[in-house]
């Protein structure tokens, strides 16, 4: 159910993410979300692309620091509450979210988070057991 | 005191040249070079028999104090360099054991550890001696209230100029570096009419002043003595016209004492060498092979009455030359010219020794693995800023942001620990750094006269 992301390091100047996301796309690759977190001297770009094994090949042969990270997509219904009863199913279990975003779900009226958790197994297993929907990467990037 | 009064009085310098302490500028120069060879032949046989490097070194050569019986024989001696202080650490290279030694100070070495340097009391007393003739040629005296920005502790600029214009008797304010708001205040409040300090640091208060509406040159201050770092002609100029202050180049080095090791007088033609103390070569930086006054090449110097730790032929690194000719001023003591460049790698920072395996070391502390890194040097606001750009490699690559914040927090305070000096640290894109034929170009130097 984990899914993976991509994560590739930029420096925060113009111009520095033009590269990789051009490779991406010369290749065929579709990137399905993208989320850049900054600090004021670089940045980490987290993708979550169409083939993931072909992203992170391209990128490294071009000379790119690329890690490969497991992620949970869980989907949420896009409406007021939504990510509140997803992180109650947490509580209490002192799990940290190491990052997270969000992009909808065109299909239905859902929402899609990503989250990287401190305990990616144990978050995956109460989530379930909760009943709340993991999405796997075929059911996010139907090929 | 009238008879040296009178005895400066025939040597024809101007009166602003006079000053007691100054008398053995004028030595004769044939009383001069026997003196020299007195003290050479001497410390040739202190550092023979009390440093176990040089002893090995001479017995290697097949030589013996006794077989230095001229001047020219200085050139018989085997060479000193860092690395041997590096080698001997912390204190292998003492001449005097620990209970005649009063002081200690340490500069950077070329890697991880400094290096160390001792003096007894009388070491003291001669660089204190070195640095009033110092001040005294540049014209400075009892009255002059003398502020002191060279940085005070292991370094040497800061104490060694604190002794000597105390020496001079003149006031002192030992303000130490930093602070530069304060600094201007009590320049302007103490009525200051002299200054030690870096060039550069210096370059920051004429800006610094201009930002807080101060003007120098209405300040009482008539002198700067300037050194621990190379500059130039066209930074004199912009020095003296912000200032209206009359700018010294003074030089020196921990190894051989600290600053004091030459200075220029009011003719601006040179560094006079303080010879009596300090013997000057010149040497071919590839050979070692001496060469003529005159020509450029690395300055070696030999201390010539340094007791705790006696220096043999000590490399500098700094290239000059020997001036040619006495000096309008009347000294007899030989000149150098104003050091412009070095044969290694050392970098002044704000004058502090900086070397780039230093940089290596800290970084392979972190890592484990050498990254690219490069250097990059800029001037802002006159003060030298020193960012080291790390590409990060897939290996250090760790998609949390805290996680690469600590990268670079590590790396900081790693070089900052290293090196003594607050650097920048940039983490930067793998093979973002340019590699010239495979070999990346370790420093990018952008700071301008």
């Amino acid at each position: 159910m984990k899914i993976q992301q991509i994560s590739l390091f930029v420096e925060n100047k113009p111009g520095h993410l033009t590269a990789p996301v051009r490779l991406l796309a010369e290749e065929g690759v579709d990137i399905r979300s993208l989320y850049l977190a900054d600090t004021q001297q670089f940045g980490i770009v987290r993708m979550i692309v169409s083939d993931w094994q072909k992203a992170a090949q391209i990128l490294e042969t071009h000379g790119f620091a690329v890690k490969v990270t497991e992620v949970l997509a869980v989907e949420v219904a896009d409406r007021p509450g939504g990510l509140t009863g997803i992180l109650t199913v947490l509580d209490g279990m002192d799990i940290n979210i190491e990052y997270m975003y969000a992009f909808p779900y065109s299909r239905t009226n859902e929402a899609i988070l990503i989250f990287r958790f401190s305990d990616l197994d144990r978050a995956m297993a109460q989530l379930q057991a909760a009943g709340i929907n993991l999405v796997t990467s075929e059911e996010l990037l139907p090929k | 005191m009238s008879s040296i009064m009178e005895l400066a009085a025939t040597l024809e310098t101007s009166a602003s040249d006079c000053h007691p302490a100054s008398v053995p500028d004028y030595t004769p120069l044939a009383e001069l070079r026997d003196l020299q060879l007195q003290r050479l032949q001497a410390v040739v046989t202190l550092a023979w028999k009390q440093v176990k490097l040089f002893r090995s070194r001479m017995d290697g050569l097949g030589l013996a104090p006794e077989d230095i019986r001229s001047l020219d024989d200085v050139a018989r001696l085997p060479l000193t360099q860092k690395s041997d202080l590096r080698d001997t650490y912390p204190f292998g290279l003492f001449a005097s054991p620990m209970k005649d030694v009063v002081r200690l100070h340490a500069s950077s070495g070329t890697t991880g550890k400094p290096i160390v340097v001792a003096y007894t009391q009388k070491d003291i007393d001669v660089w204190t001696s070195v640095l009033v003739r110092c001040f005294a040629g540049c014209g400075l005296h009892r009255g002059d209230i003398m502020q002191i920005a060279y940085g005070y502790g292991l370094f040497t600029g800061g104490l060694g100029a604190h002794y000597g214009a105390e020496g001079l008797g003149a006031t002192v304010v030992p303000t130490s570096g930093g602070h530069a708001d304060r600094q201007i205040m009590l320049m302007k409040d103490f009525g200051v009419t002299a200054m030690c300090c870096t060039p550069t640091y210096f370059l920051h208060l004429i800006d610094r002043a201009v930002e807080l509406g101060v003007d120098l040159k209405e300040l009482p201050l008539r002198a700067g003595v300037f050194g621990a770092e190379p500059w130039t002609e066209s930074m004199r100029k912009h020095i003296e016209k912000m200032s209206n202050l009359e700018a010294f180049d003074i030089y020196g080095l921990s190894e051989i004492i600290g600053p004091g090791v030459g200075c220029e007088c009011r003719r601006h033609q040179g560094l006079h060498i303080f010879e009596d103390h300090f013997y000057p070569e010149i040497v071919d930086p590839e050979t070692g092979a001496p060469l003529e006054d005159g020509s450029e090449g690395e300055l070696v110097l030999t201390t010539l009455s340094k007791q705790a730790m006696p220096m043999i032929r000590y490399r500098t690194r700094d290239i000059t030359r020997i001036l040619p000719g006495p000096c309008e001023c009347g000294r007899t003591l030989r000149r150098i010219d104003r050091i412009g460049r070095r044969s290694d790698d050392m970098l002044i920072i704000r004058g502090v020794n900086v070397f780039p395996s230093q940089v290596e070391s800290a970084l392979l502390e972190i890592e484990g693995t050498l990254p690219h890194y490069q250097i990059v040097l800029t001037r802002v606001q006159g003060l030298d800023q020193m960012e080291v750009q790390v590409e990060v490699t897939p290996q250090m690559f760790n998609d949390k942001i805290g996680a690469l914040q600590g990268l670079q927090t590590r790396i900081q305070s790693a070089l900052d620990h290293i090196l003594g000096i607050r650097v920048r640290v940039a983490l930067v894109e793998a093979n973002s750094i340019e590699r010239s034929e495979g070999k990346a170009k370790r420093v990018i130097d952008r700071r301008t006269a």
